[in-house]
């Protein structure tokens, strides 16, 4: 069963089009992997999926995106309920300068939860689940700035996940991590994809192979190739995609 | 080719010699305040006791205390601080997070930095003209605030806005993509972030507030008791000075108020400072 549909998308930044006839599919709780050059239009693809470009002026689109066979796009979409629905993890962690407990806190108290309790269980529940809950559960009120990186990304997935959403959109979230951090995130992933469904960005092939079940590649904003990350990888159909896996591109 | 110019000064040396160079401008800096500050201390202090600052003055000033000043001083400050917040902070959000770029931004702008280098007695004329007559508010402590409120205005308005448009936008995204509404993201995320920026705004307009004698010695009246309602006149401590100073009714209590106003101006910012540091602490770990 598919999640997310996407039927012939075009997104354009004011006269220049970004995306072109996008055609995908992301089926229910599996991790897909969206690997190209930068610049191909990974990031505006995920950003469409939780309609954060829509706070870019000039942003427009045609076709259509289904989440659950619901068009996203639809005049009488609520657009805060999509956006907790597909929760979004970004390149560089992104904390707010809070405390660790009111960042996960925060999609809680936004959205209307008011039980001091019914949050605090929730928010040890997602730190927990983003495997950060032993490294600060002893200093929850102290600021999520004096983290390091790595931890910082983890918050960022557990204040994703305390919304409880049904997608999480991740934008080369171990872009600015190091490898052992990278590693926890990568666990992270592996665990979480039995209940979210998951799309990343990466730059880094051997991360979509290790965490990934379908790998989509895309290059000058078309998508050139979706399938299997096994078969992907090892029999591309594409001359491209193979060009750009072997690191022959360009 | 190449030109070997004669190398007068060794790199070191020359880092040397401009290290020298600010090290010397930051301490004449120094030297300067602290000159300022220790000569309106000495020259004031003798006079300054619990007596001074908690009684009436006697006879226009000559003797007696600066209470009523003290209290018109703090009654002027708040009511400037209470208009001129909302206001300021307001335009501040509108137009960084509402207006985006645009003509009306820029007229917003210009008409900020305009307001700011207006001299302040003509601040206080135009108190006078607007507030005390056409508006009816007499010579009164609420004519005074609202000319300070207007003055402080500008400050609050442009160290708010670049407050508030240096909070990374990654904060906002980071709000939006957990479903956050705008307002929510403004009121919950980015000024709790601006804070220290803001608060830091208010201090400086408000410092300059208390220290202004020109701007209300038209619209406060000149009453030498403790005003009481918002519709009472009074006497803010530098108008007081200047009144001292000026009608030669004694230099002595003149500095003495000098020395209490000095006191209370560090005092408040020192306290603005310790608790913005310690908020900016708190929210940035570290
Ligand atoms: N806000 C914007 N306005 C105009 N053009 C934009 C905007 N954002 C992105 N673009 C353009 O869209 C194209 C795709 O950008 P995008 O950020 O989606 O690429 P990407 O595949 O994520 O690259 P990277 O791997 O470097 O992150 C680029 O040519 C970029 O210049
Ligand atoms: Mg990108």
């Amino acid at each position: 069963m598919n999640r997310i549909e996407v039927n012939n998308l075009n997104v354009y930044f004011g006269d220049s089009q970004v995306l072109k006839d996008i055609n995908i599919n992301i089926p229910k709780n599996t991790v897909t992997a969206l690997i190209g050059p930068s610049g191909c239009g990974k990031s505006t693809f995920i950003r469409t999926v939780n309609r954060m470009n829509d706070l870019i002026p000039t942003f427009s689109h045609d076709g259509n995106v289904y989440l659950d066979g619901v068009d996203i796009y639809n005049p009488k979409m609520d657009v805060v309920d999509l956006r907790k629905k597909i929760g979004m993890v970004f390149q560089k962690p992104n904390p707010f300068p809070k405390s660790i407990f009111e960042n996960v806190a925060y999609g809680l108290k936004v959205h209307g939860l008011n039980d001091d309790d019914a949050i605090a269980a929730r928010v040890e529940e997602s730190l927990k689940s983003a495997a950060l809950w032993e490294e600060v559960e002893d200093k929850l009120e102290d600021s999520a700035m004096g983290l390091s990186g790595g931890q910082q990304q983890r918050l960022c997935i557990a204040r994703t996940i305390a919304n409880n959403p049904e997608v999480i959109l991740m934008d080369e979230p171990c872009s600015a991590l190091d490898p052992i951090s990278t590693t926890k995130i990568e666990d992270l992933i592996h665990k979480l994809k039995n209940d979210y469904t998951i799309i990343i960005v990466t730059h880094n092939m051997q991360q979509a192979t290790r965490v990934s079940k379908y790998t989509s590649f895309f290059l000058l904003g078309e998508l050139i190739e979706s399938d299997l990350t096994d078969k992907l990888f090892i029999d591309p159909k594409d001359k491209r995609t193979e060009d750009y896996i072997t690191g022959r591109f360009g | 080719m190449s030109l070997n110019l004669p190398q007068i000064l060794s790199p070191k040396n020359s880092q040397r010699i401009m290290n020298a160079i600010f090290v010397c401008s930051g301490l004449i800096t120094v030297l300067i305040l602290i000159f300022i500050i220790g000569y309106i201390l000495i020259m004031g202090l003798p006079v300054v006791n619990l007596e001074f600052i908690f009684s009436n003055p006697i006879d226009s000033g000559r003797a007696g205390g600066i209470f009523p000043m003290i209290i018109s001083s703090i009654y002027v400050t708040l009511i400037a601080g209470i208009v001129s917040t909302p206001l300021g902070v307001g335009a501040a959000v509108y137009l960084v997070e509402y207006a985006g770029e645009s003509k009306i931004t820029k007229i917003i702008r210009f008409g900020a930095e305009t307001l700011a280098s207006i001299p302040s007695i003509v601040y206080g004329l135009f108190g006078l003209a607007f507030f005390v007559v056409s508006m009816g508010l007499g010579w009164s402590i609420l004519s005074g605030g609202l000319v300070l409120a207007i003055m402080a205005l500008p400050t609050i308005f442009q160290v708010s806005e670049v407050t508030i448009s240096s909070i990374p936008s990654s904060y906002r995204e980071g709000s939006y993509g957990l479903g956050a509404t705008k307002w929510q993201t403004i009121y919950r995320v980015v000024l709790p972030a601006a804070i220290p920026g803001i608060v830091t705004g208010i201090i400086l307009g408000m410092t300059r507030a208390i220290s202004e004698a020109a701007a209300v010695m038209f619209a406060v009246g000149s009453a030498l008791s403790v005003p009481i309602s918002m519709f009472d006149p009074g006497r803010p401590l530098p108008l007081h000075l200047y009144v001292l100073a000026t009608e030669g009714i004694s230099l002595e209590n003149a500095y003495g108020t000098a020395a209490v106003l000095v006191i209370l101006v560090l005092a408040v910012t020192i306290i603005a400072n310790f608790l913005i540091d310690k908020y900016q602490r708190q929210i940035m770990g570290r």
